[in-house]
């Protein structure tokens, strides 16, 4: 047994496990020790799975014995608490699920199981994927392994944070306007976004269903490819599940990116964004060209500023409409206080959602409701149709387009929490992606003021292959993977 | 098309709107969202300024169409796994009070 062993990546875990150097029952244990040791500072999982881990560990080393392992066979993952698994508390980071139990699998989870993966929690996350720092999750703030007093960015910070922290080797999360990708920025992993419909959702929490998607956060380009190998492809039971067939994701990584075609559309250097951010995202540039790619500064996307308001219109209408499933009826937290049917559901979300679920229900409401929908939502949905031709415009140019992932890098706890417009800022680089459904992966380029700052690169519909490619030439030229903070 | 002349929202329009979005709110939360809304629908201003005429709505990324499947019986959750998570349930059903007095 090795020391550390929840220092590895995913794929160097999978050749000790392939060689018998180590067994999943060890790294599951290194895992779930460095979990007790630093889950009190870092508070990564609303619920931890250890017995059920040890478990799925002995199932996997049954698997290398028989010869039956996938690449993630035994590999300790943590799971967003939005991804429904079966006779595990599901919460989606809310009060009003906190006794949930899901009677059935989502597609994922159970892609997860098929590979022989290992479950080791549910990752926090901010109310319904509603938030960029987990500070709107009911089960407490998670911190960031780079700086405790820092956010881990969100929604999907538990599982950054786990990633990052040594508390789960990869991770799933989910991303609605950049849940995976923002969190991963600010915690120095790698995050991938696909294309809507490649990855069924079927049993995710719905938040926004035009934009939603799962995708993994892993310490390197490798273990994210693998990951979202794992979870993709057509599932009859999510209608918006492309058919598409997955080419072998990880056959892209280690090709030449000579004459890689990057447009960086000019719209994104904006004010707002720190000057150490700049300066990485420059000196990304330049390693770009030395890898003998060409690109392009001319690059504009004129509609880059509207994606902001067409997505704080379009996610709550469609969040607004998900989330009334949430009647104190059928499961979850119930208020049965009042003298009916009505005020027992008017207080039972009163009292079960918090106040940024609430803010975005109402927004979402007022969007559809009588007399507002041609201005707000049928608008937002004419301009979401401009964001996207411009960029199938970008696509007949260029391969890839590159951009800073966040503005800024990660922020103090409490900074942002009191000014909900100030909290979509977070999101104004990968907002135009998500609207246009397109894949984009973070990854980090480098350090700003001793913490991460993310590099995004966005593909067209179905092209994870070429963002990978670049992805994985830009990781080893600038030789950052698997770096993890010194968590003390 | 006519747009709000008024991007602003008064305590008895989060009122009505948080009646249609079935949520109880306090009277300090009112003065908080009447605030707070108003300030998020400010910043929507900015896209009656983009000319959209002619422009199909996008509902969905994906030129997808209906997806239909054979009409089969399949099988699907038992009545007691789906009433397991129920606040109340009596003869296999979900328990309210009435809906109608």
């Amino acid at each position: 047994m090795m020391a550390e062993a929840w220092r590895l990546t995913a794929h160097e875990a999978h050749e000790r496990l392939r060689a018998r150097e180590l067994s999943s029952v060890e790294l599951t244990r290194s895992v779930l020790e460095r979990i007790e040791a630093v889950e009190p500072k870092v508070n990564a999982y609303i619920t931890r799975t250890p017995e059920l881990a040890l478990e799925q560990a002995r199932e996997a080393d049954a698997r290398f014995a028989s010869g039956t392992a996938t690449p993630l066979t035994g590999i300790p993952v943590a799971v967003k608490d939005l991804i429904v698994t079966k006779g595990v508390r599901t919460t989606a980071g809310s009060r009003i699920l906190e006794n949930f139990i899901p009677p059935y699998d989502s597609h994922v989870y159970e892609q997860l199981r098929r590979a022989g993966a290992v479950m080791v929690g549910k990752a926090n996350m901010d109310e319904f994927a509603m938030g960029s720092s987990t500070e709107h999750s009911a089960y407490g703030v998670s911190h960031n392994p780079w700086n405790l007093d820092l956010v881990p960015g969100g929604s999907s910070g538990g599982s950054a944070a786990a990633v990052a922290a040594g508390e789960a080797l990869v991770s799933l999360g989910s991303d609605t306007g950049g849940s995976i990708r923002q969190p991963a920025s600010l915690t120095g992993m790698v995050g991938f976004d696909p294309t809507y419909g490649r990855v069924s959702r079927f049993g995710i929490v719905a938040f926004g269903s035009s934009l939603d998607q799962v995708g993994p956060i892993g310490r390197d380009v490798e273990d994210v490819a693998t990951m979202l190998d794992c979870i993709s492809g057509h599932d009859p039971r999510d209608s918006t599940s492309n058919p598409e067939p997955l080419p072998d994701l990880r056959a892209y990584l280690g090709q030449d990116v000579r004459g890689m075609k990057i447009g960086v559309p000019r719209e994104y250097f904006i004010a707002g964004m720190e000057p150490g951010v700049k300066d990485r995202i420059d000196e990304a540039l330049k390693l770009f060209e030395e890898l003998g790619c060409e690109v392009d500064t001319s690059l504009s996307l004129p509609s880059t500023e509207h994606a902001l308001a067409v997505y704080y219109i379009i996610a709550p209408s469609e969040a607004s409409a998900n989330l009334a499933r949430y009647d104190g009826v059928k499961y979850g937290f119930s208020d049965r206080t009042g003298a009916s049917m009505w005020e027992n559901m008017e207080q039972t979300r009163a009292g079960g959602f918090g106040n940024e679920v609430k803010r975005r229900i109402m927004l979402g409401t007022y969007a559809l409701s009588a007399g507002y929908y041609d201005a707000y939502y049928l608008k937002a949905q004419k301009v979401r149709t401009v964001i996207n031709r411009e960029f199938q415009a970008a696509f007949e140019k260029y391969d890839v387009i590159v951009t800073p992932t966040s503005p800024t890098v990660a922020f103090p706890i409490g900074a942002k929490v009191d000014d909900p417009f100030a909290m979509y800022l977070n999101d104004v680089y990968t907002l135009p992606a998500s609207v246009a459904g397109l894949p984009g992966l973070s990854l980090p380029c480098g350090l700003s003021e001793g913490l991460p700052v993310g590099l995004q690169i966005i593909g067209n519909f179905f092209d994870e292959g070429r963002i990978l490619r670049a992805a994985y030439a830009f990781e080893s030229a600038l030789g950052w993977s698997n770096r993890l903070p010194d968590l003390a | 098309m006519v747009y709000p002349s008024t991007m602003s929202l008064t305590a008895n329009d989060v009122l009505h709107i948080a009646r249609l979005a079935r949520v109880q709110l306090a009277p300090a939360d009112v003065e908080r969202f009447t605030t707070q809304l108003s300030g998020i629908l400010e910043h929507f201003a900015a896209l009656a300024a983009v000319n959209t005429d002619g422009i199909e709505p996008t509902a969905h990324p994906l030129p997808l169409s209906n997806v239909m499947r054979a009409d089969e019986v399949a099988p699907s959750l038992s009545q007691e796994d789906a009433l397991a998570n129920a606040p109340e349930q009596e003869d296999g059903y979900f328990r309210v009070r009435a809906v109608l007095e």
